[in-house]
């Protein structure tokens, strides 16, 4: 075992020498020298360092994940609870939408929004104007806020918030994906609680609406939690196929960074170590709050 | 209440549906037109029409198409033939080391008069298709290898298997994909290279053996504590009882979620269009840079789509069916 660890390593060591690639962290302070298409919640310049390049990857990570599990949750609870619903052309509709989304590669539905976008919707001087103020057009998805309206500026909206197709991709794919695993979870939540709950509470006076939020949702949500942290886990890793559709999230800034500095070896221990330490953590939380529940 | 609700419900997705069949089928084009695409105002099914061939086969030589034509036919014979479970014994073995020769020779060629083919110029379906039935077909011994250490009394070989299947689940695919493409050439000594095909297998081998030696973990704690103590009371050894008591019974529990595991790994395999391999959805996302055809994506991904729903859905269908008679 030892012997095979070290005839690897100085395979690798022999290797980096014949390269000539540098080894150990020392360029993570160096210039990057390229630009980056969205920075969320920091300025970032070419003139910046390859750390801040990748603080502004894993930003973009987290801006992902965390969007796309808010919306997937409530998306895929609703089409769970529609799953179990006495309407039956409802039930039908959930069950499609539900066995498509399952049974479509991820990063096929990513390519599919993102080719949607960028060459169906027209350019943003014929731009959509679905709601007021709300503009969709091939450079973006922009919204009015308070003080700011998006205002047509030569070939590009600017003003309001502007949603990059990049974006708006990766955030449709993981949300409407995502949402298909959550609703069956969601549905056999509801199902693994008996019958008699429900009859008790009918029998209390609640309606099916007050029985499913005060009685069996509660309850179910012990059988619901395990499950959706792993897919809370798979959406935070499935948002690094970001890097096939160009959305700078942390795999994507890492690869252009062994790209240009030839250190693959630090490149990917970055990726694997960011998202170990993410998964351990997203684990640890929930299973905390799982322990609460009980 | 719940009537008048139906009935909105009823008319969005009669509207919907309405506006799909009119782009999709009243004003597609068939032809491989470019030029009439371009002027129609619904689907042009022409651009999968003209490139069904590169999309199917990637860049195998045209003339000798009928190859991977057939060795896809074969290996989803075998898969069927697979599926059913009074085909499960020990011949299913043997028809399949069979079946994958012949697909080998028909793929690499350079016997019986078949010029030889290298697997750089593989693409396409079949493409798709042999990384997965490779990846699970070696990842499975793998898994029930790493289940059995994960649950061993033995400290080290326990830590190393807890932390690959760890390791492995922790992160992204593409990350072990990259780690494949780029950093297993440097492990390497000096001369001696692996061609990108090859390495893109090993790691979804590794990648897939983490996720099912989970679920193969799940069906061993399903097994009754007296199942090892009988066995241990007749003195059969360690390998014995595994091998004759244990695994027959745990695989039995453990083949509904084996099922859906796999599924998900069929589509995990589109993955290595990103590190450059001619898969399925690889050979789809090229066919689109050509520049007659560009601006066709919806359709292009549309297809894709469909050709991973109908393999997966079977998939799927057949899982839901054992769930039911077990």
């Amino acid at each position: 075992m030892l012997g095979v660890v070290w005839y690897l390593v100085s395979n690798t060591l022999a290797n980096l020498e014949a390269r000539r690639i540098a080894s150990g962290f020392a360029f993570l302070w160096r210039e990057a020298g390229f630009e980056i298409g969205e920075a969320a919640f920091q300025r970032y310049s070419a003139s910046d360092t390859y750390l801040k390049a990748l603080a502004v990857g894993l930003a973009n990570t987290f801006k992902a994940s965390l969007i796309g599990i808010v919306l997937a949750t409530v998306l895929g609870t609703a089409i769970g609870l529609f799953l179990v619903s006495r309407n039956r052309l409802l039930k039908t509709v959930s069950r499609a939408y539900v066995e498509f989304m399952r049974n479509v590669p991820l990063l096929v539905q990513l390519f599919f929004w993102y080719v949607t976008i960028t060459e169906a919707l027209p350019p943003p001087r014929e731009a959509l104007q679905p709601l007021p103020g709300v503009f969709l057009s091939n450079r973006g998805i922009f919204f009015p806020l308070p003080g700011s309206v998006p205002v047509l500026d030569g070939f590009n909206f600017s003003g309001g918030l502007a949603i990059t197709p990049e974006f708006a991709a990766l955030l449709i794919g993981l949300v409407t994906y995502t949402a298909g695993f959550i609703a069956e979870i969601v549905r056999a939540g509801v199902l693994s609680v008996p019958r008699g709950q429900f009859e008790a509470a009918y029998a209390l006076g609640l309606t099916r609406r007050l029985a499913m939020r005060y009685v069996v949702l509660p309850q179910a949500l012990r059988v619901i939690v395990p499950p959706m942290t792993s897919q809370y886990l798979n959406l935070i890793k499935n948002s690094s196929l970001a890097v096939a559709i160009g959305y700078p999230d942390l795999v994507s800034i890492a690869n252009t960074t062994v790209n240009q500095t030839g250190q693959a070896i630090e490149g990917i221990a970055i990726i694997m170590a960011v998202y170990l330490t993410i998964s351990l953590a997203v684990s640890a939380l929930m299973n905390w709050y799982n322990a609460r529940l009980k | 209440m719940n009537k008048v609700f139906s009935a909105v419900l009823a008319l969005v997705i009669f509207f919907l549906a309405w506006k799909f069949i009119d782009w999709a089928f009243v004003h597609a084009v068939w032809q491989p037109d470019s030029k009439a695409c371009r002027a129609a105002s619904g689907a042009c099914w022409g651009f999968i029409a003209e490139k069904h061939r590169f999309i199917l086969f990637g860049t195998y030589p045209y003339e000798q198409h009928w190859r991977p034509a057939l060795a896809s036919v074969f290996l989803i014979l075998l898969w069927f033939l697979s599926a059913w479970r009074i085909f499960w014994r020990w011949w299913l073995a043997v028809l399949w080391l069979a079946g994958l020769s012949v697909i080998a020779v028909l793929m690499w060629g350079g016997l019986f008069g078949l010029p030889y083919v290298e697997n750089e110029r593989w693409g396409g379906l079949i493409l798709t298709l042999l990384l997965s039935t490779f990846g699970i077909a070696l990842a499975f011994p793998l898994s029930i290898l790493l289940a059995l250490g994960r649950r061993s009394d033995m400290p080290v070989i326990q830590a190393l298997c807890v932390g690959f299947i760890e390791l492995v689940r922790g992160v992204p695919l593409i990350s072990v994909l990259f780690m494949a493409s780029v950093m297993l050439p440097l492990f390497l000594p000096a001369g001696v290279s692996i061609d990108k095909l090859l390495r893109a297998q090993l790691a979804l081998i590794f990648f897939a053996a983490a996720y099912l030696a989970e679920v193969v973990r799940g069906g061993l704690q399903a097994i009754p504590r007296h199942q090892y103590e009988a066995a241990d009371a007749l003195g059969l050894t360690y390998w014995q009882k595994t091998g004759t008591v244990i695994l027959p019974q745990a695989l039995r529990i453990a083949v509904p979620p084996l099922v859906n595991t796999i599924i998900g790994f069929f589509k995990d395999t589109s993955l290595v269009a990103i590190i450059g391999l001619f898969d399925l959805l690889q050979t789809i996302k090229v066919s689109l840079t050509d520049p007659a055809w560009t601006g066709f994506g919806t359709e292009a991904y549309l297809f894709a789509a469909l050709v991973y729903f109908l393999f997966c859905f079977a998939m799927s269908a057949y899982s839901r069916r054992l769930e039911r008679v077990r």
